[in-house]
């Protein structure tokens, strides 16, 4: 290596062509390099800005009581308390949903136009901007059903958007089940379905659980679907019935109206971490997944 | 001698491509049935015909009779799940799930239906007592299966088909995906197995053909060319194809 750079130098220092060979390759590098860290510095300086400005705030106080004249004061405990619900509404709803769907794409629906028509409009699906979701939400759940802003409306509406991406996720995890378990299952008299249940899935559990936790990171993130469906009331809400107020639309609605830079930052300090620790979890799971496959 | 399976005028197409020309053959019952042929000579298909896993494709058309014990397993009452209790596979490359020692042989007889605690765990240990593998493994059943060596996990596999007490064995190829010491031990397990089992193997390997089997049909783009006792193929063969290939002229 060392010989080799030696001799370029060399080279450079007689060649003229060469030299200039030489020095177009340490400025593309030191280009690449750049726009690399460009990228880190910009993702540095988000986060660190608002854990910097939020961090501080966050305390027993602020997790555990309720907001205090629109959120001016107090805590966000009824705010963490709604996202939770939201998120589990949603996920309960989507996952069954989404899991069997995927089941049905990878293991029993031939290549047909037909399928290739849904697994086309589920992709479509998750490139729609939310707000569309939000609207639907809101003319189909809230209005016509009859189910006002709620947390039932909020989590039907989120569970249809997480619907595409945990569909694909699974059906790519199904995918990676060997043919040869399917081969070795079905050699001992399982049927279909009991394959599916006691092989197929639990070998690749990791890749659906990898596929929830993305939504639920999506479900957590959404704000203008979620304001169109469950509402913003910031009480504590008491059933399914009841509006809420997520994270998310708490952060928008204190940050658009100016109400506290203090509560802003802290509420969206704690947005962050919570991403960060979901989006870790996926990918040690992930990881998990991929040594499992490998071994 | 008694026929446990016996094949009549059978033929399978994939689509339009014809992968078998009316094949007859016997099996016989607790003896070893070799089938040998180059590649693509649709020995591998016929195997699965008589565990109806071809189903799973869904382009193959079978025509021609599988009897097993006098019953046409392609009938339309025909009981697949039983079929399959009854005639157990091993495939080419290991294929344990990725669950424990003793959760991948009880996969099976909970399936059909046995829970009983107790009783499963008789299961496993006669199990891996008849495949020589308990010594191996029997302080680690609950470790997963994927740590165990090639040769490990194929007499595993072949334990798990035991484990839901068939009465014949398919065995495509089982020994290519290990080497010659874990090849042996599959074959000295086979000499015992057939006391009890009724085994058809197929194999690439003609001198394993010669060791292992009672009776050895050669197969050649899709016919049968050759069926007989093992000695007398591999010693004078009727047809001179048969000779060709076991003398390695060709394949």
């Amino acid at each position: 290596m060392t010989n080799y750079e030696e001799t370029m130098e060399l080279v450079s220092l007689n060649d003229n062509s060469r030299k200039k060979y030489y020095w177009k390759n340490h400025l593309f590098y030191i280009f690449i390099y750049l726009m690399a860290a460009i990228t880190i510095l910009v993702l540095v300086a988000i986060i660190g800005y608002i854990l910097i400005n939020g961090i501080g705030h966050i305390n027993w106080e602020f997790l555990t009581s309720e907001p205090r004249s629109m959120g001016r004061e107090g805590g966000i405990f009824s705010i963490i308390i709604g996202t939770l619900y939201l998120t589990v509404v949603a996920i309960a709803v989507s996952a069954p949903i989404g899991v069997l769907a995927a089941v049905y794409f990878a293991e029993y629906a031939k290549e047909s136009k037909w399928v290739k028509t849904i697994r086309f409009g589920t992709e479509v699906l998750a490139g729609i901007p939310s707000i569309i979701f939000g609207l639907f939400g809101f003319t189909f759940f809230v209005i016509f059903l009859g189910f006002r802003w709620s947390i039932l409306s909020g989590g039907l509406t989120l569970s249809m958007m997480i619907l595409p991406t945990l569909i694909r996720a699974t059906e790519e995890a199904l995918k990676t089940v060997p043919q040869s378990y399917r081969e070795g299952s079905l050699s001992l008299g399982a049927t279909k379905w009991q394959t599916i249940i006691k092989v197929i899935l639990p070998s690749c559990l990791s890749g659906i659980l990898t596929g929830l936790i993305l939504g639920i990171g999506r479900a957590v993130g959404e704000t203008a679907a979620v304001m169109l469906t469950a509402g913003s009331a910031l009480g504590l809400p008491e059933s399914l019935m009841d509006p809420a107020r997520t994270m998310s639309v708490h952060l928008y609605i204190l940050a658009s109206e100016g109400l506290s830079k203090e509560k802003t930052f802290a509420t969206a300090s704690l947005l962050i971490i919570l991403v960060l620790l979901i989006n870790t979890i996926a990918s040690k799971v992930v990881q998990r997944f991929i040594n499992k496959a490998k071994a | 001698m008694n026929a446990k399976i016996k094949i009549e005028n059978l033929n399978l197409y994939y689509g339009s491509f014809q992968a078998l020309t009316d094949v007859n053959m016997n099996i016989y019952e607790k003896k070893i049935t070799a089938l040998i042929g180059p590649s693509g000579c649709g020995k591998s298909t016929f195997l699965r015909t008589l565990n109806r896993m071809n189903d799973l494709i869904d382009s193959v058309r079978i025509k021609g009779n599988v009897l097993l014990d006098y019953k046409d397993i392609y009938a339309k009452d025909y009981d697949i799940i039983k079929l399959r209790k009854k005639v157990g596979m091993v495939f080419q490359k290991p294929n344990p799930f990725p669950k424990s020692i003793y959760e991948n042989i009880v996969y099976g007889p909970r399936i059909h239906g046995i829970n009983d605690k107790q009783k499963l765990d008789e299961i496993v240990e006669r199990t891996l007592k008849e495949v020589a593998l308990w010594d191996e493994v029997k302080d680690r059943l609950k470790k997963p299966a994927m740590g165990l060596s090639g040769g490990q996990q194929q007499r595993l596999c072949i334990a798990r088909c035991l484990a839901v007490e068939p009465e014949i064995i398919l065995m495509d190829e089982p020994t290519s995906a290990l080497d010659p010491v874990a090849t042996l031990r599959i074959e000295s397990l086979l000499e015992e197995l057939v006391r009890k089992y009724t085994i058809v193997i197929v194999t690439h390997n003609m001198q394993q053909a010669g060791r292992v089997s009672d009776y050895t049909s050669f197969f050649l783009s899709g016919r049968v060319i050759e069926t007989d006792e093992t000695d007398i193929i591999f010693s004078n063969p009727d047809n001179k194809k048969t000779e060709d290939y076991i003398t390695g002229r060709f394949g």
